[in-house]
């Protein structure tokens, strides 16, 4: 079970006693999860069918009722032409979760690719992929985003582009260090001293065992693309503001902090809740794949 | 690696170990040495994405400076082209590139017409004093919080690393705008429009620390409660040292190791988190020129701030393998 724990150079429990303990440190968090669990839901259900969540339209112009307060009429309040907030962050959660989506699977893929190889190659040319990795680390994510806008110009595309790559070299790293872990395990070198071939190791043996993190580095890379995505927008680089995508809302929010706090406190809200949310489950994952080793 | 997979946060360098079976004088040279290779790199890197710049440049600087989007004449484009050295072959202009960035010349911005570096000098003064200054506050805020609950009982252990789990998740421009709502617009603590004076500091410094406290705070907690277990910890309390001696002096030192390491990287991070938190509180630096640069697509102001954060980043982790071994005389003497 624990294969892949390298920092972890303690006596090696029993299958048992991790499974149990993992078991019960879940349980301990049940509260949090259940409630993660339902902000989830509660978005993803926004983005499939907003209309299920939200009867009014989010175009809805209403001058006379503009810069409301939240109230039981209009749950976050209304923006500057009247329309309702809370309309607006539901059918705004499709756009937002796709860019999120998307630059998480673009960071996976090119993560997945560099680690990969330069786990398995290892020697020189493990060594200018690590170089290269290294390299890009020094940027700050932020940094590396704006400057991929200032060269493409700002969109949509543009924003998954920039956050995806500007997140890849993290989790190329800690793929690279999983996979050089599983290579060098006693499995693998059992594998290899019963005469199975090099590719026949790397599938069976090296490949599944060293995605294994990725489900819960997907997980909570979601959470981070879209705080990373909406912080861009809020720049005024990203999607532009009469979308009701979340960092065009904080965009469009902006100028009125002084007059209508909710305009920029309430989509950064759902920011907020949907990558804690997301950060808690990942966590829980990862808790239970790694056999009780989290914190 | 557990808990690395969070954030994108460096782990430990592998080379560390080589490293220290080094000779010092030689581990001190490959150390500078490896620090230029990244400089090279990533001077590479923001020349290679200049490069691919889609569309002609000139006619981009034309546009941009006119607010039109047409086609140029060549007599119109053939200035420009001379000026920024476009007609060159892009071996010509990589050359030019570095043997410019040795001399301390980032090039000339396409919107402002003035050299990068003079631009750069004279924003960057607030930004780095907010970057620092967040650093320190970050620093303090963890410490105390470890320090004060780490061990201590179910409910305060519990209750401050919740507070370290979610501070550490917050986007910066939320934050931001929460207390400028709370401490400024609301109660009225503190000027709404920054400014330039200490009490113009305290909102956007604490914006920036609060995060990176509660993400080095769980880091450090980690390492602490760590290092109770061990047993020259035990000894020390059996010679009568008090909880709290035990603490500053056995503990702390053990558990502010990873953070050290963590603050070289947190720097860049900081930095640019510094951009966003000045646009939150109109606050003067780097900010908004940079984000104004990236809007009218001013590459080469854009690429020298970046340039500028990784020599930052470079110095600053250099730094940090100085004061490793301060902090831990045992790397010192593995030679």
């Amino acid at each position: 079970m624990s294969t892949a724990t390298p920092t972890f150079s303690g006596g090696a429990p029993t299958p048992g006693a991790v499974a149990s303990a993992a078991w019960s440190r879940v349980r301990t968090w049940r509260p949090g999860l259940v409630l993660a669990g339902l902000v989830l839901l509660f978005f993803v259900v926004a983005a499939a069918v907003p209309s299920l969540l939200a009867s009014g339209s989010p175009t809805d112009i209403d001058l006379r009722g503009a810069l409301r307060a939240p109230s039981l009429e209009h749950l976050l309040g209304t923006d500057q032409n009247g329309r309702d907030l809370y309309t607006r962050v539901v059918y705004g959660a499709r756009e937002s979760l796709l860019i999120g989506l998307g630059a998480t699977a673009l960071s996976t893929s090119i993560a997945v690719v560099l680690g990969v190889s330069a786990g398995l190659a290892g020697g020189i040319a493990d060594a200018i992929i690590n170089r290269f990795l290294e390299v890009l680390f020094s940027f700050p994510v932020l940094l590396l985003a704006l400057l991929f806008v200032t060269v493409f110009g700002a969109s949509a595309t543009t924003q998954i582009v920039a956050v995806g790559i500007g997140t890849a070299p993290g989790y190329a790293r800690l793929i690279r260090g999983q996979v050089i872990a599983v290579r060098d395990s006693g499995y693998v070198e059992a594998a290899g001293a019963l005469g199975h071939s090099y590719a026949r190791i790397v599938r069976r043996h090296v490949l599944p065992n060293a995605m294994r993190p990725l489900v819960v580095v997907v997980t909570l890379g979601v959470g981070q693309a879209i705080v990373w995505a909406s912080g861009l927008a809020f720049l005024g680089l990203g999607v532009a503001p009469p979308s009701p995508e979340w960092g065009a809302l904080l965009d469009a929010g902006k100028n009125y902090v002084q007059k209508a706090w909710w305009l920029e406190v309430m989509p950064g809200l759902a920011i907020v809740a949907f990558a804690l949310s997301v950060t808690t489950l990942g966590r829980a994952l990862q808790a239970r794949l790694e056999g009780g080793t989290e914190r | 690696m557990s808990t690395a997979v969070l954030d994108d946060r460096p782990a430990p360098p592998d080379a560390q170990l080589l490293r220290a079976r080094l000779r010092r004088p030689a581990r001190v040279a490959v150390r500078i040495l490896s620090a230029l290779g990244v400089l090279w790199a990533a001077a590479t890197f923001t020349f290679f994405v200049q490069s691919v710049l889609p569309g002609d440049r000139a006619t981009l600087i034309i546009n941009q400076d006119t607010g039109q989007t047409i086609e140029r004449s060549a007599a119109e484009l053939a200035p420009i082209n001379e000026r920024f050295g476009f007609d060159d072959s892009l071996v010509t202009q990589y050359g030019h590139y570095l043997t410019g960035l040795v001399q301390g010349d980032l090039g000339t911005s396409y919107r402002l017409k003035q050299p990068v570096t003079t631009i750069i000098s004279e924003q960057i003064g607030p930004t780095l004093l907010l970057t620092f200054s967040a650093l320190a506050l970050a620093w303090i805020i963890s410490i105390a919080l470890t320090v004060a609950t780490a061990r201590r009982g179910r409910i305060a252990s519990s209750v401050a690393s919740g507070f370290e789990v979610v501070t550490a998740a917050l986007p910066h421009y939320w934050l931001g705008v929460i207390l400028l709502v709370v401490f400024a617009i609301d109660l009225q603590w503190f000027p709404v429009e920054g400014g330039t004076g200490f009490v113009g500091l305290v909102l956007p410094a604490l914006t920036l620390a609060i995060p990176l406290a509660g993400f080095l705070g769980q880091v450090t907690r980690e390492q602490f409660e760590r290092t109770l277990d061990e047993p020259f910890v035990t000894s020390a309390r059996a010679r009568g040292m008090s909880d709290l001696g035990v603490r500053v002096k056995h503990a702390l030192r053990h558990a502010v190791l990873p953070a050290i390491t963590l603050s070289g990287w947190a720097l860049g991070a900081l930095f640019s988190g510094a951009v966003v938190v000045e646009l939150v509180f109109a606050r003067a630096g780097l900010g908004q020129v940079l984000v104004d640069a990236a809007s009218a697509r001013d590459i080469p102001l854009v690429s020298g701030v970046v340039m500028l954060v990784a020599l930052v980043y470079v110095i600053a982790n250099l730094i940090v393998d100085a004061l490793y071994v301060v902090v831990d005389p045992r790397l010192g003497k593995a030679a």
